[in-house]
């Protein structure tokens, strides 16, 4: 049985329509990615799965509960993390009261300390900088904070919305490993990714969504023989 | 040439007031920090809970210290209610408009004050010494209050660091969708933002009965003194405000004695409007 699934979601913003009738599934345990132009939905799509845009058709259920209609806040606690695009740390916080706000709701609040062990454990960075204000980290820091701080509320589902965005090079590499180990670590993960050629490494499958419609799904070493997702994507 | 001494205790006498401007600004701040909606008639909450304090006191015989705990319950009271009946309906909508409901709010309080208790003005009166240090006079009540004021913003700085709430509502105020997705329910953080700056506004109000009396108008007297206050030290800037309204009070005492009373207003709003020019974003805004 599926981890996540959308039938037939159309959402958007006010007269704006961004998602047409988007069918989607997460399985347990795998790494999912939904590659696309810009202005494709992708990031509309990921505010739909945590709460942020209400849904305005179509179903939207996770481990075999309705979303539809819930809040933002109350998603959480269901086991759904979303790391935003543009990462959006608290900034003026340091990064032990960022990682604090991760783990704001009661049940993970429960779990603090053992959460916090592990993600000092993927992120050795963060230990190290703890009473540093996040927004003096730099972009990949800043990043792995965003991550970090997704893992405090202990999910089962992690959204990654662009983590790429906005990094040197070389930091995208590191941050495509340091992904690769958070899912070993047992997180399903549902990424949006402009970085085609490096998300498609990372995934097991892919949706390529384009101008709200899902254009095409597969195994993502199928998706990336495409002729045409290469030409216009991965730039070979 | 004026007596350095009374230039000393006029000094003295502006850290005092600067202590209860700092409460009342801070909990301005508190709230436009967090909900980012001014709140027009923030001392105009503070005059109510001053009546609520000087019936209690002179009319029912309360001991003061139970009656200014009171006047916090109902500052917080009324924090919720503003934020509730007034703030909650036009969250989404132009600011302007919020400028206008949260101004309205201000007449309304105005009027209903002096429908109910006329415009009489009204002292709590106190049998507290004037104290004499080094041939200054330092009022006993002034001293007290500041010395509570200060207490209760070092605690509204232990609760804003210390607890998961208090650190939750400083993360609302840097990204309001961010702790959203935290598990925090935004308006939950704002019941509390509103219950603490309306409790806040409760204090001031139980300290500032023991200095000036009450009338319908107190709101006008310090209220936009409070917003100067907050917007030199940069809106939502607790930091700031704390350090403004000290600058404000020592401009206004000092002057005050120099050359007089009125005078020591305008200057201080002289130097508002330079300081408008000169550092748009508050004193402690970095140069853009």
């Amino acid at each position: 049985m599926s981890m996540l699934e959308l039938r037939n979601v159309t959402a958007g913003y006010g007269q704006f329509t961004a998602l047409w009738g988007v069918d989607l599934r997460v399985d347990a345990g795998e790494a999912v990615a939904v590659v696309g132009p810009n202005g494709a939905g992708k990031t509309t799509l990921m505010r739909v799965i945590s709460g942020l845009v209400p849904l305005r058709s179509g179903e939207l259920v996770f481990e075999g509960r309705s979303l539809a209609g819930r809040k933002a806040h109350e998603i959480v606690t269901r086991g759904i993390a979303h790391v935003p695009e543009g990462r959006r740390i608290f900034p003026l916080l340091t990064v032990a009261d960022n990682l604090k706000m991760g783990a704001f709701q009661p049940r993970a609040r429960k779990a603090f300390t053992e959460s916090l062990e592990r993600v000092h454990a993927l992120f050795p960075a963060l230990a190290e900088r703890q009473r540093q204000r996040a927004g003096s980290l730099s972009g990949g820091e800043q990043q792995m904070l965003a991550i970090g701080r997704a893992l405090m509320s202990r999910p089962t589902l992690i959204l990654l919305d662009e983590p790429s965005m906005g990094l040197a090079p070389v930091m995208v590499l590191r941050l495509f490993d340091l992904i690769r180990r958070v899912r070993k670590e047992g997180y399903t993960i549902l990424v949006v990714e402009q970085n085609v050629r490096q998300v498609l490494k990372l995934v097991d499958r892919a949706y390529l969504l384009e101008v709200g419609r899902i254009r095409m799904e597969g195994r993502a070493a199928e998706l990336a023989e495409q002729d045409f997702v290469r030409k216009a994507y991965v730039g070979m | 040439m004026i007596d350095p001494i009374f230039l000393l205790e006029a000094a003295v006498n502006g850290v005092l007031l600067g202590g209860v401007l700092a409460l009342l600004a801070l909990g301005l701040n508190l709230i436009f920090g967090v909900i980012d909606i001014v709140w027009i008639a923030y001392v105009d909450l503070v005059m109510v809970c001053m009546y609520l304090v000087y019936f209690l006191v002179m009319v029912y015989g309360w001991p003061l210290w139970l009656a200014g705990v009171l006047s916090i319950a109902l500052g917080a009271l009324l924090g919720l209610g503003v934020h509730l009946l007034i703030i909650t309906p036009i969250l989404g909508s132009a600011p302007v408009n919020q400028l206008l409901a949260t101004g309205g709010l201000l007449f309304f309080l105005q009027s209903f004050a002096t429908f109910l208790w006329t415009t009489d003005h009204r002292t709590v009166r106190l049998a507290l010494p004037i104290l004499e240090v080094g041939g200054m006079f330092v009022s006993f009540a002034r001293l007290i209050a500041f010395a509570i004021s200060l207490v209760a913003m070092l605690g509204l700085w232990i609760f804003l660091r210390r607890t998961y709430i208090g650190t939750a509502i400083r993360a609302v105020s840097q990204d309001r969708e961010a702790m959203a997705l935290m598990g925090a329910d935004p308006q939950r953080v704002y019941f509390v933002t509103s219950a603490v700056g309306g409790a806040m506004a409760g204090l001031a109000g139980a300290l500032l009965i023991i200095q000036y009396s009450v009338h319908p108008f107190f709101g006008a007297a310090f209220g936009p003194l409070t917003f100067m206050i907050c917007v030199l030290g940069g809106l939502g800037n607790m930091v700031g405000a704390f350090i403004a309204s000290f600058i404000m009070s020592e401009i206004i005492s000092i002057s005050g004695v120099v050359i007089s009373t009125e005078m020591g207003y305008v200057i201080a709003f002289l130097v508002f409007i330079v300081m408008m020019f000169a550092r748009p974003g508050g004193i402690l805004a970095r140069r853009g």
